[in-house]
């Protein structure tokens, strides 16, 4: 047998890996060696391979990176304050993949979730991590997922208890201050039966620094339980952002999904979504706002594995500048899931000649009884409207951020927190002005 | 009043052509204030591209002529500075803005047109107080504010919230094209009802129409008749129902004897 050289860019990320302290749970050391070795095993994804088709990775590669400095010298609560949720009951904060203690709200378990670090909820509820942590995500294809595993050192654990009716927000805010690192993000979203709550994971950064954040996050919903999991992705201009989230749902539950992607040079997010008991239910939101030469790629998995279940999919892309967005939504609808009614919607606006973007809804059914509507549209602003209202004395500028607001706002509106529509909403209206 | 007020818009010898095509021929009009001008036609006729060349539609080409704005050359202007200046279009196919709140487009519109005007903004319940006067004059369900602009509106709701917005703009000229097609008798008469309500000394309307029937309810002071992208004809209010009667063709034929 011969052994295969390890790609040496991912040799360089597995530094500081095999330093990794040995955590007194031998079933975690034994998942995070077995993700160090398929990471050895693995190499970068070309765009000869199918799945990155459209996305190349090569400056990603070529960059020298080095883990962050465990430091946060440069964020204090006033840096933290602009991206403060209000509405939220518990927020950790983790910078450049360090959890910061002193600029989070914890929460206990009384308060209907239980918000905290790895390390702290590994102390009492590591039996009850132990069938979720590093077991949902499968590493075995995914070498950044593995990367991440290998890494994982600590990370924002949500439980919500059963029945637990959590009306206020989890905030989990990931913030980027030095350049040049690799930064491994990790949150792992436990939801017992019949609870109800809402999680915010988002990435912003301090300037406009390159960095890469490779995030992985885990995320269970019992059955009958509704999780609400907005992702808001504000990284730096100049950096790159892979991240993975697989999400388990099970009998009766809701996972709804709202993705708003903004920032990064380079992104990906594939979202694996396993319906995996019958009538389990997902509702999945994605927009993505990119200009210059921004890339943003979005896979996404709806896995129908048993009957009665489902999946309403709405994909909005606003393209700009030279920016590129791509989009890949496989539904699967496997034997036996029967009644399956899924549906999903690509929509995709250019903003500029040299915009573009690669939509491909994908479709793989094996079950007779079921109703599967997918549609994918790409186009400009409409010249009729932007007459309208032109004719109605808006300048023509405003009447094209008006329209461009509107194209996504029917994604951003859908997000039941007050604060983030509205910050959202001004960072669309500057951004698409900005581009105008 | 007619005949005598102030000159608003004087259109001469304008041709436009729309992809290449030409379209208008050589219109002159004069309207001036407190008049109401009809402007009749077959179809094709190059009525509906007159109206939304006044407007500064970007897809109509001006090859020729002269439009004047009290004074001012219309035609140098975006269509933004002519809905600031005075002008309104009433749209035959008004246009669906999913995504805009019809509050949040009526206000933005009100508070653009009227501070170039050196009005004070309106804030959401100032405007909202505003709107809801004008609504009822309209007859018109204050759950439009909260709908996606013309989203879903039935082809009479739609020409209503036309003229709420002309109610809320009030322009100098408003420019009303097809406003009465697609609308029953009822709604005809509430829109008809709406635009004689903000007819004043100082403004003045141009109405766009295939049929008579509006003028039953609205009495032009003019009517035009527009055949091949001329006003080949005008009369007084008689027109209209003589054309009802008879139809385009003797206007026609009597236009080529004379220019024979």
């Amino acid at each position: 047998m011969s052994t295969t050289a390890v790609h040496p860019y991912i040799e360089s990320l597995l530094t500081g890996t095999r330093e990794l302290a040995t955590t007194p749970h031998p079933w975690l050391n034994e998942r995070r060696g077995a993700a160090l070795e398929r990471a050895n095993a693995l190499s970068v994804p070309t765009t000869r391979d199918e799945d990155w088709r459209f996305t190349d990775l090569t400056q990603l590669t070529r960059l020298q990176l080095r883990p962050a400095n465990p430091s946060r010298g440069a964020v204090s609560a006033e840096t933290v304050q602009p991206c403060v949720v209000p509405e939220a009951g518990a927020r950790l904060v983790f910078v450049d993949g360090h959890f910061a203690p002193e600029l989070s709200v914890e929460s206990e378990a009384a308060s209907g979730a239980r918000v905290t670090s790895l390390t702290a909820a590994l102390k009492t509820e590591a039996q009850r991590l132990e069938p979720y942590l590093a077991r949902i995500a499968s590493v075995d294809g995914n070498v950044f997922a593995a990367l991440n595993t290998a890494h994982l050192r600590d990370a924002a654990v949500v439980l919500i208890g059963k029945g637990a009716a959590c009306a206020k927000p989890v905030h989990l805010l990931f913030i980027a201050t030095q350049a040049d690192t690799a930064q491994y993000p990790r949150c792992i979203v436990l939801a017992e039966a019949q609870c109800e709550c809402t999680v915010i994971e988002e990435y912003v950064a301090l300037s406009e620094d390159v960095y890469f954040t490779n995030a992985l996050t885990e995320v269970n919903v019992a059955s009958e339980a509704r999780l609400r999991h907005i992702k808001l992705q504000r990284e730096s201009g100049r950096a790159f952002h892979i991240a993975s989230c697989t999400a388990a749902i099970a009998k009766d539950a809701t996972y709804v999904s709202q993705t708003i992607t903004l920032g990064a040079r380079l992104s990906r997010y594939e979202l694996n979504i396993g319906l995996n008991a019958e009538g389990a239910n997902a509702e999945i939101d994605g927009l993505a706002l990119i200009s210059n030469r921004q890339l943003a790629d979005t896979h996404t998995l709806i896995d129908h594995a048993k009957p009665n279940g489902r999946s309403a999919q709405l994909h909005k892309t606003i393209v700009d500048g030279a920016a590129h967005a791509v989009f890949n939504g496989k539904i699967l609808v496997r034997p036996g899931a029967q009644l399956t009614d899924s549906a999903q919607e690509s929509r995709n606006l250019l903003l500029s000649d040299k915009a573009t973007v690669d939509t491909k809804p994908q479709l793989e059914i094996f079950a007779d009884d079921v109703k599967c509507a997918h549609g994918a549209t790409v186009g400009q602003l409409d010249a009729e409207q932007l007459f309208y209202l032109r004719s109605r004395g808006l300048p023509e500028r405003a009447a094209r951020n008006l329209l461009t607001y509107a194209f996504g706002a029917s994604v951003i509106e859908r997000i039941p927190v007050p604060s983030v529509v509205g910050r959202l909403e001004r960072t669309v209206m500057a951004q698409t002005g900005a581009a105008a | 009043m007619m005949g005598t007020g102030k000159t608003l818009l004087e259109v001469r010898g304008l041709t436009a052509n729309v992809a290449g095509v030409p379209i208008l021929k050589g219109i002159d009009l004069v309207v001036r204030e407190g008049e109401i001008h009809a402007i009749m036609g077959p179809n094709g006729s190059g009525k509906s591209t007159f109206a939304k060349v006044l407007a500064g539609h970007p897809a109509y080409e001006v090859t020729g002529g002269t439009v004047l704005f009290e004074g001012r050359d219309l035609l140098t202007l975006p269509p933004e500075e002519r809905a600031r200046a005075g002008i309104f279009l009433g749209f035959q196919y008004p246009v669906e803005i999913p995504g805009v709140t019809n509050s949040a487009f009526l206000r933005l519109a009100y508070n653009t047109v009227h501070s170039a005007r050196g009005k004070d903004e309106l804030d959401p319940l100032e405007f909202d107080d505003f709107i809801r006067e004008k609504m009822k004059l309209l007859e018109m369900d204050p759950a439009f504010l909260d709908r996606s602009v013309n989203e879903g509106f039935s082809g009479g709701e739609k020409k209503r919230n036309e003229i709420l917005q002309l109610a809320a703009l009030e322009p100098k000229l408003a420019i009303l094209d097809e406003t009465d097609s697609g609308l029953d008798i009822d709604a005809l008469r509430v829109v008809a009802n709406g635009v004689n309500g903000l007819l004043r000394p100082d403004n003045a309307f141009v109405l766009v129409t295939h049929y008579q029937r509006l003028l039953n309810y609205i009495v032009p002071h003019y009517v035009h008749v527009m055949q091949g992208g001329r006003i080949i004809k005008t009369g007084g209010k008689e027109l209209a129902l003589e054309l009802e009667n008879r139809g385009y063709d003797w206007v026609v034929d009597e236009y080529k004897s004379v220019t024979a």
